[in-house]
């Protein structure tokens, strides 16, 4: 972006005219010169104005501190292995004798959660942006936008107790499954979550697309769906990429929905309709059981470091999409 | 004229099956933002029928009773509030004071763009790694113990992306011109701030903090080992039930607690809860939508 302001010049000081005449310019000379306090004062407001600016890098760098040094100390003890924690499914973490931290069957559950989320939401959230940014009329449009702005302030756990009642009916009766509380289940509900960000970045891409585009297409003969098809989605395809990526990171680090609505089974899924569990619920479920400053407690805060590094990942990679569009 | 000269702008089959496809696309992008809207709005009203039958006053004013199978809200409410309104003073000026350095001061430069990235990813962080930052850098190394207050800013780091962003694109809809005529006359930059671009863009500023408002409230994972409690006595109907050291009960709490931990509750309960939660956050919103379309039309530029 290059509208940002340029350093505004620093208030001159009239030069003095060499008969000076006072009242000729008082006005002048009074309104350049400030009193100390105010120069202070703003300065120090400025230094306050940059401190919260590199805040969020603080908080950033903190939050990976702090999570990381619950975690380090079980990563020296000498019993934990990572190949372990990566590699087994095994996850005993109360067991008496033989306790095993092996989080591959969360990762499983993670990945065919979200994996499920995307196959349905991709689709649907980019066809409607596709729809609200070409297809609709403006009154409609106002309206499609501020009721997706309300689909994504619904809370988290709202979602997973409509999981866990509504949905969990209704998938029992429709596919006959023992349990309501599954992938199926979840994936919809994280569909469902996940929808918006989607549509509204998705929007936003194709609204970038110059409307030059859009008129020599229209110029052409072209009808809105062979602009859609040929010229639009090929001009916006990095800003839905990051709209599909920040939809995938939302669903890696939802916690509460998939926490009600997956059900409680830590175990490698064989089918849609098998309960898991997520890395995210796992944490949830299991911190407030853990004693603090046990092996338990640390691989948990290790499972969030594993979180952050993968959101993290995601979200880098959004950004850096949106990034190349930008510079084009 | 000669007769056998094809007539331009007649239908020919090429054209006609243009238009065909245009309009199966069209209706099939409909039923795809419909298949969106449709089950929110079923979702929603099974969830005010379910929960009609416990929907009064006396619910929101009440507390829980009988191991709280049976009661109202009221703990949960007033702890909602508490930790929002806490969270909201902690980092409505942090967010502020960021996008103003985001937006007036910063450069297009490698540690701005690191800056840009931060909150980004501070966006992006799962909100129960949130919950164990809290934990660890509050709860514990702070010493702060559960407490109400660590629960707040653990929401306050939470939800400061939502207010910086929104502060942000407030500033950055500020006309350039603007700027430029308030530093011509020899303001300096600070002051070019305070006089017209804050100002200017205060709407848009206000609709962030309300966002975040209603951001906040609805998160469970970040407050749940911090601070929020399943159950806590307090009186009916007080107001300042809760110290900053203190536990307190939390809406969104209360819903998980009360839909997969509680035995026995009253069928409508738990969705009367839900139904305050989601009508709560979403009257927030929509306040915070209605302000932005009524500055928009009283916008002068």
């Amino acid at each position: 972006m290059s509208a940002r302001p340029k350093p505004g010049p620093a208030p001159a000081r009239p030069q003095e005219p060499s008969p000076p005449a006072p009242e000729a310019y008082s006005f002048a000379v009074r309104s350049a010169r400030r009193p100390a306090w105010s120069v202070w004062g703003e300065r120090a407001l400025e230094g306050a104005i940059y401190l919260c600016g590199i805040s969020a890098i603080i908080f950033v760098l903190s939050i990976f501190f702090f999570v990381f040094k619950e975690a380090a100390p079980v990563l020296v003890g000498g019993e934990f292995s990572l190949t372990e924690f990566l590699f087994s499914p095994e996850w005993y973490p109360t067991s008496e004798e033989n306790k095993r931290y092996g989080v591959l069957a969360m990762l499983a559950g993670t990945f065919s959660v979200t994996a499920l989320a995307m196959v349905l939401a991709v689709p649907f959230g980019l066809g409607a942006a596709i729809y609200i940014s070409e297809f609709c009329g403006s009154k409609l449009k106002e309206t499609l936008k501020i009721v997706i702005e309300l689909l994504a302030a619904i809370p988290s756990v709202v979602w997973g107790f409509v999981g866990l009642t509504v949905m969990s009916k209704l998938i029992v009766t429709y596919t006959g499954a023992p349990v309501g509380v599954n992938i199926l289940n979840g994936g919809l509900i994280l569909a469902l979550m996940s929808v918006p960000i989607i549509v509204s970045i998705g929007e936003d891409s194709l609204k970038a697309v110059p409307d030059s585009y859009r008129e020599a297409g229209v110029a052409l003969g072209a009808t809105k769906w062979q602009l859609v098809r040929r010229v639009l989605l090929p001009a916006a395809k990095n800003g839905l990429l990051a709209a599909v990526l920040l939809g995938v990171g939302r669903g890696v680090g939802e916690t509460m929905a998939v926490l009600m609505a997956t059900g409680h089974a830590v175990q490698i899924p064989h089918g849609i309709l098998d309960s898991v569990r997520t890395l995210t619920a796992n944490i949830a479920a299991e911190l407030g059981e853990a004693p603090a400053g046990s092996d338990h407690y640390r691989v948990l805060f290790l499972t969030g470091v594993l979180l952050f590094s993968l959101t993290f990942v995601v979200n880098l990679g959004a950004d850096l999409v949106v990034r190349g569009i930008r510079k084009k | 004229m000669k007769p056998d000269t094809p007539a331009l702008f007649t239908e020919t089959a090429l054209v006609r099956r243009k238009y065909r496809q245009e309009t199966v696309a069209k209706w099939v992008f409909f039923v795809m933002a419909a298949a969106m809207i449709i089950p929110l709005l079923l979702i929603v009203g099974y969830l005010m029928v379910k929960a009609a039958p416990s929907l009064t006053l006396g619910f929101l004013l009440d507390v829980p009773v009988r191991g709280m199978t049976e009661g109202g809200i009221w703990p949960a409410f007033v702890g909602t509030i508490y930790l929002v309104f806490i969270s909201l003073a902690i980092s409505a000026p942090i967010g502020i004071l960021a996008a103003v350095y985001l937006n007036e001061y910063a450069r297009d430069n490698w540690f701005n763009r690191v800056i840009n990235l931060a909150v980004i990813n501070l966006a992006g962080v799962p909100s129960i790694v949130h919950a164990l930052f809290g934990l660890g850098a509050f709860v514990y190394a702070a010493r702060f113990g559960y407490s109400i207050l660590s629960a707040s800013l653990t929401l306050a780091i939470m939800t400061l992306p939502v207010i910086v962003a929104s502060t942000r694109e407030a500033l950055a809809s500020v006309p350039r011109s603007f700027r430029e005529a308030c530093w011509n006359v020899g303001a300096t930059r600070w002051q070019t701030i305070r006089a017209v671009v804050l100002p200017n863009s205060i709407s848009g500023i206000l609709t962030g903090v309300i966002l975040q408002v209603s951001r906040a409230a609805g998160e469970t994972a970040p407050i749940m080992f911090t601070g929020a409690v399943f159950y806590k006595a307090i009186e009916k109907g007080d107001l300042f039930a809760y110290g900053l050291h203190e536990q307190c009960m939390a809406l969104s709490m209360h819903l998980y607690t009360i839909s997969t931990q509680v035995p026995g509750v009253k069928e409508s309960i738990p969705y009367a809860t839900a139904v305050v939660l989601l009508g709560s956050v979403l009257l927030v919103n929509a306040a915070a939508i209605a302000l932005r379309v009524y500055m928009r039309s009283r916008t002068k530029w």
